[in-house]
């Protein structure tokens, strides 16, 4: 449980640093007051993609408009031509670019889960749309429609959510930014070098996550505790006459703790290693039919931390029962029905 | 400790009460015993006679109220329970009437355990595999409790109460399981194991028959040792 709501929180975060960094700009600029991992609609005007054009070292400005095709299923809107200058394109594993006004992109993750292919129809606000291509997911959103066909479903005609600069050489992105940061005209405007721009997605940056994960870790621990405490309690009492047994041939109580707790964790390390093995099944789970935006990835880092939590749980949750188990009377133990 | 003379097991005035709900049961109401090593003593006597209390003090699994019990010169009844436990480990040997084997492990294993319990190797002794094979056990030692017959259980339940060397072999009801034919084959291999490998033996029956098998019967009724045993009570 632990691996798995990790592993999520992780793979959206991941997910999205890699689709950020699939764009190919050397400089991001966000609107004023955004938040990181907002998908916002059209906030900044589309004019400034000029203005950025004519700074020294830019060679490529470019943006995109957003907007929601439902619940966490973000559409991208770009300029095709510039955007795949600067991505160095979209790959396309079926069909093609936009062609036609009715035309969309699918990255594979979406046609996968909806079993969709080039030249298939997809009804997305109440229209018929072809996709004229299936492309390899990694840049930006997992449907991409010209910019002006964004603008006009999210009516912010001229507007746009965030603008893409590409310099002469990445070298000069500090110098650049240093120069844009100094424009009284840009206060307020967020401006961030890619790396930067990615360092931020990371669970500890994002507001809220490392605090929800931490209540979901607290649960899991609370749960895997109470689950280990009660089966090692009705083990222990279904194995009263077994320890009867055991305290008649001799047995001193550190011997039958010894033993309780060489089996717990047994069971703890084999319960961890079944765990983590059932994390690779849910991660098929989770990215074949949770929907495009949730993504789980597999958190070996995690391993040895969930593994010392089943442990520590399993032992502390063994020595209750194990500690009232040697104190039982072997008499009362071995007549135990 | 026995020098090798006296009585292996002593018992003087030895009495037990313990509480019922709220009310005061006198299990042993002076008892008086001696058992020479090597003895083979059958105690017979009806349900709340007190045999049972009397076999649970001489195994260490209850203290006595008042009164002497010595194994081998040492009196159990100034015993801590980690005095009982070891006397369990090295003096006593249990053998029960439901068997009370580990239903997990094997037959060897469950000899094995009281050997790793003592703290030995578990490697069988030339003693014990004599033991062994007396007890007709030595080629089901791979399985397990479950695949095996009542008085298959039974023999290694006394092979695994034997295979410590234990000053005495308690036997609780050890054939009250079992059919005639298979009685018959565990009471005579606890006269062979009394006989050929001098094993002290106290067996509790209430069978007349069973009984025979020891050297001598003492008869109980309401806590006390009463007339009409056979061969002498205190030497």
């Amino acid at each position: 449980m632990i691996l798995t709501l990790v592993g999520v929180s992780r793979g959206m975060v991941e997910e999205s640093k890699k689709r950020a960094s699939g764009v190919g700009a050397d400089i991001w600029v966000r609107p004023p007051n955004s938040s990181l991992l907002s998908f916002s609609s059209a906030a900044m005007s589309e004019k400034l993609i000029d203005f950025f054009a004519q700074q020294p070292h830019v060679v490529i400005a470019t943006g995109s408009a957003n907007y929601s095709a439902g619940v966490m299923e973000p559409v991208s809107g770009v300029d095709l031509e510039k955007f795949a200058r600067m991505s160095g394109g979209f790959r396309f594993l079926e069909g093609g670019t936009i062609r036609n006004p009715d035309d969309i992109m699918v990255d594979d993750r979406f046609a996968a889960q909806r079993n969709l292919h080039a030249g298939d129809k997809l009804t997305l606000w109440n229209r018929s749309w072809n996709i004229s291509g299936i492309f390899e997911a990694g840049k930006l959103a997992r449907i991409i429609l010209p910019m002006a066909v964004v603008q006009e479903l999210s009516g912010a005609t001229g507007r746009i959510s965030q603008i893409f600069l590409k310099l002469d050489d990445p070298k000069n992105t500090q110098g650049v930014i240093a120069a844009l940061k100094a424009n009284p005209a840009l206060q307020g405007y967020p401006i961030y070098s890619v790396e930067e721009w990615t360092s931020l997605f990371s669970v500890n940056r994002i507001t809220g996550l490392r605090a929800f994960i931490g209540v979901v870790i607290t649960l899991a621990v609370v749960v895997g505790f109470l689950v280990v405490f009660l089966s090692m309690y009705t083990a222990v009492l279904e194995r009263t006459r077994e320890i009867g047994i055991l305290k008649a041939l001799g047995a001193t109580p550190g011997y039958i703790l010894g033993i309780l707790l060489r089996e717990t964790a047994v069971l703890a390390a084999g319960g961890a290693l079944l765990g983590i093995g059932l994390t690779f099944g849910t991660r098929w789970m989770v990215n074949t039919f949770a929907g495009p935006s949730l993504t789980q990835t597999i958190v070996m880092d995690w391993w040895p931390i969930t593994t010392g939590i089943a442990l520590a749980g399993s032992v502390l949750g063994t020595l209750y029962p194990g500690w009232k188990a040697i104190r039982q009377d072997a008499l009362e133990a071995l007549q135990y029905e | 400790m026995n020098n090798g003379d006296g009585p292996i097991i002593r018992i003087r005035a030895l009495r037990k009460r313990y509480r019922v709900g709220e009310v005061d049961v006198e299990a042993l109401r002076g008892v008086d015993l001696d058992v020479q090593a090597g003895e083979f003593v059958s105690i017979v006597g009806p349900s709340g006679s007190g045999k049972s209390t009397l076999f649970h003090i001489l195994g260490g699994l209850t203290p006595p109220t008042s009164g002497t019990v010595a194994i081998e010169g040492i009196d159990l009844a100034s015993m801590t329970e980690a005095g009982r436990t070891e006397l369990r480990r090295t003096k006593v040997g249990f053998v029960f009437q439901k068997y009370n084997l580990l239903p997990t492990l094997t037959a060897g294993d469950n000899i094995a355990i009281a050997l790793h319990i003592a703290g030995k190797s578990l490697e069988i002794d030339t003693w014990s595999q004599e033991a062994l094979r007396l007890l007709g056990i030595d080629h089901r030692l791979d399985h397990k409790p479950r695949a095996m017959s009542g008085g298959e259980q039974q023999r290694v339940a006394i092979a695994r109460a034997i295979v410590n060397h234990p000053a005495i072999l308690l036997a609780d009801e050890p054939t009250g399981n079992l059919d005639s034919k298979n009685s018959d084959a565990v009471l005579s291999l606890l006269r062979d194991l009394n006989e050929r490998l001098k094993q002290t033996i106290l067996m509790i029956t209430h069978n007349p028959e069973a009984a025979a098998y020891g050297h001598r019967t003492v008869h109980m009724r309401d806590g006390r040792i009463v007339e009409g045993e056979t061969g002498p009570l205190v030497s």
